[in-house]
């Protein structure tokens, strides 16, 4: 990988954690309300499916993840385990699109079908 | 004014106050040696180790050169933490009668306590630690502005002794050998704010990604033992910054 690729990871995963702690918060108190309001699974998807509105915070919820967590997670490895090389690039890679993907179908699931 | 008697005992008191000093012998392998030292005031953990090597042990290995914590040459790990061995009061260090002396970690043992630096310093040239200028000695003296923003960005930073404290500090030199670490690093931030250095792109390209500045997690170890108060931290920052607008400006 080159310089200026690593470069771009860590300002992407950069950018992605301050995306992530507006997404944590909101869904933080969102779920507080939910819980507190006593709502039931079903009242809950009533109220989650066809809301376009949520289907897109949750869609770019899910993308910071699938950005973040794969860029740290190859540092991680790479420090602890001394993992490093193309191997390491396409492993994490694969995690961030199976994150993606996995995220992208429940939101799918909640919030559209 | 104290009798000579009193002096007489204070003398002896004195002396007969040891420090148990464990101090490395050997080189990667080795094994920890207790001497004793007589305990005296004011007394630095330079003056311990050089009392060992005049005294007690001649075969004892270490380095040092102005004793006033100009040169950078004495560093070693005290008690586990890595200082200036020459303006360290063996008072402020000691726990008890105790002080365990090795050399600095994240480098090569040489003998005793030398550790052998090459690996610290070749990597102030990996991060373009050279001034490149483009002014000859016929030309007029360039003016540097103290006032001015990229002066005071570095102000700090410029007085690095090279001691190699901080690199022997730092987690991440610890786990990543290849990182430059934050000496050579805050050399790099002095230079990328030089009005006159002309290597500024081809600087920041060296410092960048897995082995440079975007390496650093901010544990601020280098910092909080850098025995001459300076942020290597702050510059490591700086070159994050400074590198990444460069990486989206294309200019990497």
């Amino acid at each position: 990988m080159n310089t200026r690729t690593q470069v771009l990871l860590w300002t992407a995963q950069r950018a992605s954690a301050a995306v992530l702690g507006l997404c944590v918060l909101i869904h933080l108190v969102t779920m507080i309300y939910a819980v507190k309001n006593g709502l039931t699974a079903a009242e809950v998807l009533g109220r989650t499916r066809g809301n376009t509105g949520w289907a897109a915070f949750y869609a770019l919820f899910v993308a910071a993840i699938a950005v973040h967590a794969p860029i740290g997670l190859r540092t991680i490895l790479s420090e602890m385990l001394g993992w490093r090389g193309a191997a390491l690039d396409f492993f994490v890679l694969a995690l961030g699109i199976a994150l993606a993907l996995w995220g992208w179908r429940a939101v799918w699931g909640v919030f559209v079908v | 004014m104290a009798s000579l008697k009193e002096q007489v005992d204070t003398a002896i008191r004195s002396y007969l106050s040891t420090l148990q000093v464990r101090v490395w012998r050997g080189r990667e392998s080795g094994e920890f040696r207790t001497y004793e030292v007589p305990r005296l005031e004011s007394q630095t953990v330079l003056d311990v180790v050089t009392y060992i090597q005049r005294s007690l042990d001649p075969t004892l290995s270490y380095r040092f050169a102005c004793r006033v914590g100009v040169c950078g040459s004495c560093a070693m790990t005290v008690n586990g933490k890595a200082r200036w061995t020459c303006r360290t009061h063996v008072a402020r260090v000691a726990e008890g009668d105790q002080i365990e002396i090795a050399p600095l970690a994240n480098l090569p043992v040489i003998k005793d306590l030398v550790a052998d630096m090459s690996r610290f310093f070749d990597k102030w040239a990996q991060a373009k630690g050279q001034f490149h200028g483009t002014r000859t000695r016929a030309g007029d003296f360039a003016r540097v502005l103290p006032e001015s923003r990229q002066r005071q960005a570095v102000d700090a930073a410029i007085e690095c002794i090279g001691c190699g404290v901080c690199y022997s500090s730092c987690d991440v030199v610890a786990w990543n050998p290849d990182y430059l670490g934050p000496a050579a690093l805050n050399r790099a931030w002095t230079l990328v704010n030089d009005v006159r250095d002309t290597a500024r792109v081809a600087r920041l390209a060296a410092v960048a990604g897995d082995a440079g500045c975007h390496a650093c997690h901010t544990h601020m170890s280098c910092t909080e033992r850098c025995p001459k108060n300076l942020v290597p931290t702050a510059s490591i920052a700086g070159l994050k910054r400074a590198v990444a607008a460069a990486a989206l400006k294309g200019e990497l």
